[in-house]
């Protein structure tokens, strides 16, 4: 808080906000967003089931946790010197313009923990559910999600098993509100497989992630052993979006706002349509799809295109005994980031998918285009019961997450820290 | 019967301070609004983004970019505008023209303004 400078009267009521950065404490950047759940949604079970937090400030500590001593020397050598937080990963840093050279200033975040006690990762993460209002949060590693495109598979392996340790080792014991989706290194199976059996039963593990970006058929006969350990635990299968410019198709896009905007979808809707076309709901029926992070508008465009197809070309497609479009509306899907421009599109859109009971809030927080609850709660034509499924009661279901309140009230994260910087 | 809430003066900077500064973002009994002086005009915005209601004045201000075209309609690369300056909202990147509150892609979405003048050196807001 900065005191006014030169006021005549009125200092008592005034007093100055700063601006915002990736240095500012995660609650006053979300300061409005506490308001907003004061206002419109305190009393509302809430899970997120896609945020992370910015663990590649911990990159050290998963890179410790490296079980083969080769990779672990190399990676820990890259950290100590050019590579840093970037240490055997595949990210292109001169790509990363999420944050629009500075403009939206809380991407990039590095939050101020400085006198806390605990992992500074779990006290970032416990200051972001507080102020937003939720119960859960389940938090995902962002420097991995381009992991798939790799080129040498055993980094993949040995980063993924190393994250699966520092997540259920070192930050869900921590607070029960934090939970994991496990790390699958998707192109090696047998690993995956190995992976599942391990931490299946683990109470902080509540489903498994594959991370989208990558060019593995999914329906391949090579993950059927993976999918009948997934149906057999109960725990959902979520595929998590994300881009690659070095795709040959998105090279052709100038622009991170256009390869952005087309590659999140991309990926998700190559793995549906293997999914549906290969019969994979039917084969393994009792899993439970969930599709992370590519918004919402391509679901009826998918749903559409796939179903003119089948209907046309039965034959390519001879497992299945419905239409596309009625696979899709079994599957389950995240919010963010929520396309709400045009209001009459994005009720067809949820209408086509049966939303209030497949649909899942996510926050992306702290990504630089995150969602908070409110963009469900101030949908126009939702009803009260479809905002509460939306926005937790659904994650309750698929997750098996009971509903008691986790999360201290609105009012109360206000009066500890009432936004000021 | 609907009750009228009065609106209430407030002192919220001093002119100079304000000119210097270009931004302040204040915080008036609970009403967060943020005060610009720019080519030689004083604004003042409710802090709230009417995007997702980001604070939005708390955002970093920057010059408008624009696309250069050069000879025979070639691409010159973006430009940062010689004069015109946008508000950022720190939360999403939405941008608004400092003067005119409107988004530099779609002029029906704006900030909204607040009342505000100047006396005698003191910057004054009514809300």
């Amino acid at each position: 808080m900065s005191q006014m400078t030169g006021l005549k009267s009125d200092e008592g009521l005034v007093r100055e906000l700063a601006e915002i950065s990736g240095r500012t404490d995660t609650r006053d950047v979300l300061a409005h967003a506490t308001k907003q759940a004061k206002e419109k949604f305190d009393d509302y079970f809430i899970v997120d089931i896609d945020a992370h937090v910015s663990e590649d400030q911990f990159w050290g500590e998963v890179l410790e946790l490296i079980d083969n001593d080769v990779w672990k020397q190399i990676g820990m050598d890259q950290f100590d010197k050019f590579a840093g937080n970037n240490a055997l990963l595949n990210i292109s840093p001169g790509l990363s313009h999420q944050s629009v050279g500075g403009r939206i200033g809380h991407q990039g975040r590095k939050e101020p923990v400085e006198g806390t006690e605990g992992h500074p990762f779990v006290t970032a993460a416990k200051r972001g559910m507080d102020a937003m209002g939720l119960d859960y949060q389940v938090v995902f590693p962002s420097a991995m999600l381009l992991l798939g495109m790799h080129p040498q598979e055993e980094i993949e392996v040995v980063l993924g098993r190393a994250f699966n340790r520092w997540l259920t080792e070192v930050i869900l014991p921590k607070n029960p509100r934090l939970k994991g989706m496990l790390y699958l290194p998707y192109n090696t199976p047998e690993v995956c497989e190995e992976l599942v059996e391990k931490y299946a039963d683990h109470p902080g593990i509540i489903g498994y992630t594959v991370c989208s970006t990558r060019n593995n058929p999914v329906h391949s006969d090579v993950y059927t052993r993976l999918y009948s350990l997934i149906e057999e635990s109960g725990k959902p299968l979520a595929f998590h979006s994300g881009y690659h410019w070095g795709d040959p198709s998105f090279a052709q896009l100038n622009r991170f706002l256009s390869m952005h905007a087309l590659s999140f979808t991309h990926y998700n809707q190559i793995h549906v349509t293997n999914w549906i076309i290969n019969a994979m709901p039917e084969r393994f029926p009792k899993i439970k799809m969930i599709w992370v992070e590519s918004g919402l508008a391509w679901i009826p465009f998918l749903m559409q295109r796939l179903d003119h197809e089948v209907l046309m070309r039965p034959s390519e497609a001879p497992g299945l005994t419905k239409l596309p479009s009625e696979y899709m509306k079994e599957m389950y899907y995240s919010t963010q980031p929520m396309e709400r421009n045009n209001m009459e599109l994005l009720e067809a859109t949820m209408k086509a998918f049966n939303a209030e009971t497949q649909l899942l809030y996510s926050s992306d927080w702290p990504h630089w285009d995150w969602d908070s609850p409110s963009t469900i709660t101030d949908l126009p034509f939702l009803s009260e019961q479809a905002k509460r499924n939306i926005l937790g009661l659904n994650a309750a279901r698929v997750f098996n997450l009971p509903t008691d309140r986790m999360k201290p009230s609105a009012e109360q994260v206000l009066q500890e820290r009432p936004g000021i910087s | 019967m609907s009750a009228t809430k009065q609106k209430r003066d407030f002192v919220v900077a001093q002119l100079e301070d304000l000119k210097e500064r270009e931004r302040i973002v204040v915080d008036a009994d609970g009403t967060e609004v943020g005060l610009y002086f720019y080519a030689d005009k004083v604004r003042a915005w409710s802090n709230v983004c009417p995007h997702s209601g980001g604070p939005v004045c708390q955002g970093k201000m920057m010059p408008r970019t624009v696309q250069l075209v050069v000879g025979d309609r070639k691409s010159g690369g973006p430009g940062f505008h010689p004069t015109d300056r946008n508000i950022v909202c720190p939360w999403h990147g939405f941008e608004f023209d400092v003067l005119t509150g409107k988004h530099p892609a779609d002029q029906r979405v704006g900030l909204r303004s607040v009342p505000v003048r100047v006396e005698d050196g003191e910057v004054i807001i009514s809300i």
